[in-house]
């Protein structure tokens, strides 16, 4: 295994994306504001004005919960266009063909999408801030968001190399991704659950996220087996992500 | 230079009445390719032309039998082989979120070329297809003959010594495809081994030096264009291959 050329495979595969983002930027930075924004508004300012929280205010409560959603809709939406690139397009031959380390697609590809939702991330923090929402940002804090954007990343990549159709993909979407950005204890805690749901929503890994960022986020302590929760399902999902990239080819 | 030996495709199918099975789309190819030579694979639509070509450019693998470039076997070798293959695919499958260049340097990149040599490499090929007026384009903006001429000096762009090339002329007016034509003699003469697949008579009989047939994914007869209107007695390759393809089309319906 010649390691330079891997890295080079991973960085070219960035390299791609990273054209294409730089490009829209400015677009965007600008949509990216407007869901964390009616969040804020909605349901800080809103609804959180009669919402009573033990420690402080319910935007102090909500902000860590959009970071969790936020991260996990951009990470995953940014590496559904390699599903058009395989179905439609066909352009993935172009890696498939090449003499490259086919992990590399994947890590390039993911690493990208990291990118996309920490630009996003560091917007809605911008906003909270002016919001005037309180919490802290440790270099833990940043480890969990970063493993939250890595494992949606993955399941997107995943859905890509699976799905046959767009409405499918949109169908991921609906079922899997907007029931978590509700349930996993982004908006209100999962104790409020009945026992039963709360067991299966405490199984997910957007759960884990938002408590540990609530967690640090305020400065309490948190418990490691959410961060452990969160680097399985992230290797789980490098080694099935890997293998369906292997499986274009046979 | 490459040795096909007993290659078998069969897809999964499901059968007429309903059940699940397997279709044959490649069957027993054995075929040869010397250095340099331009060779073509002849057949009607869906006599597995495509799956072949598929098969040696690893994009899919073959149910049974092996491939060999120069020794280097697909199974074993894949990344080393992908090295020293360019591939020009019968549909267009450029990245669609970046220009002319940005396609080709993304190709140079993922060959490993370095900076210098894939930049000038990337200008002397754009020149030589006469595109480089385009290179801020996006590829959607291309015309199909400018497109075509794209995918070849994209398969080119890393000096490749065995070149690939899926129907590189279909749906092209005349004036294009001799073009594309003089660019793959042009490659030939510089030493790069040519497998093509074609189902245009007129194109294998003014590029290739041995053609092989291919009906229903049975290899029929494998021989020089010349030689083949000889054995036959036909005036030229199209008689030569209605001939055969009919022949083999009997048989299966037999």
């Amino acid at each position: 295994m010649n390691i330079r050329e891997n890295l080079m495979d991973i960085a070219t595969v960035f390299w791609r994306d990273w054209v294409v983002l730089k490009r829209r930027l400015a677009k965007f930075i600008l949509s990216r504001m407007v869901a964390p924004m009616l969040y804020l508004v909605a349901f800080g300012w809103g609804l959180g004005r009669s919402i009573e929280i033990s420690s402080g205010t319910y935007l102090d409560f909500l902000v860590p919960g959009i970071l969790a959603l936020n991260s996990m809709n951009i990470s995953f939406n940014s590496i559904t266009p390699v599903h058009a690139e395989r179905i439609y397009h066909k352009s993935l031959e172009e890696y498939t063909i090449a003499p490259i380390w086919p992990d590399a697609f994947l890590i390039g590809k993911v690493a990208a999408a990291v990118v996309r939702a920490l630009i996003s991330s560091a917007i809605i923090v911008v906003l909270a801030v002016l919001f005037g929402a309180h919490f802290q940002m440790t270099p833990l804090f940043l480890l969990v968001l970063v493993l939250n954007c890595v494992v949606f990343a993955e399941i997107g990549f995943l859905a890509a190399m699976k799905i046959r159709t767009y409405e499918e993909m949109a169908q991921v979407n609906t079922y899997i991704l907007l029931p978590m950005s509700f349930l996993c204890g982004t908006f209100f805690s999962t104790q409020a659950l009945p026992a039963a749901v709360r067991y299966f929503i405490e199984l997910l890994p957007l759960t884990h996220t938002s408590y540990l960022l609530r967690g640090i986020g305020s400065g309490a302590d948190v418990s490691y087996l959410s961060l452990l929760v969160l680097v399985l399902y992230a290797v789980a999902g490098w080694l099935w992500g890997s293998r369906a990239f292997r499986r274009l080819t046979e | 230079m490459i040795e096909v030996q007993h290659l078998c495709k069969q897809f999964p199918h499901r059968t007429k009445d309903g059940r699940q099975g397997f279709k044959t789309a490649v069957d027993d190819l054995t075929l040869s390719v010397g250095r340099g030579e331009i060779f073509g694979l002849l057949g009607p639509n869906g006599a597995g032309k495509t799956t072949t070509i598929r098969m040696m450019t690893m994009q899919t693998k073959p149910t049974a039998g092996t491939i060999c470039y120069d020794g280097l076997d697909t199974r074993h070798d894949a990344r080393r082989i992908k090295s020293l293959i360019g591939v020009v695919p019968q549909h267009i499958n450029f990245d669609q979120d970046l220009t002319v260049g940005e396609n080709l340097e993304l190709h140079a990149r993922l060959h490993h070329m370095a900076r210098a040599e894939r930049r000038a490499r990337i200008e002397e090929l754009l020149r030589y297809v006469e595109l480089t007026d385009v290179v801020n384009d996006g590829v959607r903006r291309l015309s199909g003959g400018m497109k075509r001429r794209l995918l070849i000096v994209r398969a080119l762009l890393h000096r490749p010594r065995i070149l690939f090339l899926d129907e590189p002329t279909v749906a092209l007016d005349p004036q294009v495809r001799r073009r594309i034509w003089s660019l793959v003699q042009d490659m030939a003469r510089n030493g790069v081994t040519v497998f093509l697949t074609t189902h245009y008579i007129e194109e294998a009989e003014a590029l290739c030096d041995r053609v092989a047939i291919l009906a229903k994914g049975h290899l029929v007869d494998l021989d020089t264009p010349q030689r083949l209107r000889q054995k036959m007695d036909l005036p030229n390759l199209e008689e030569v291959f209605l001939a055969l393809t009919a022949e083999t089309q009997a048989k299966e319906g037999r």
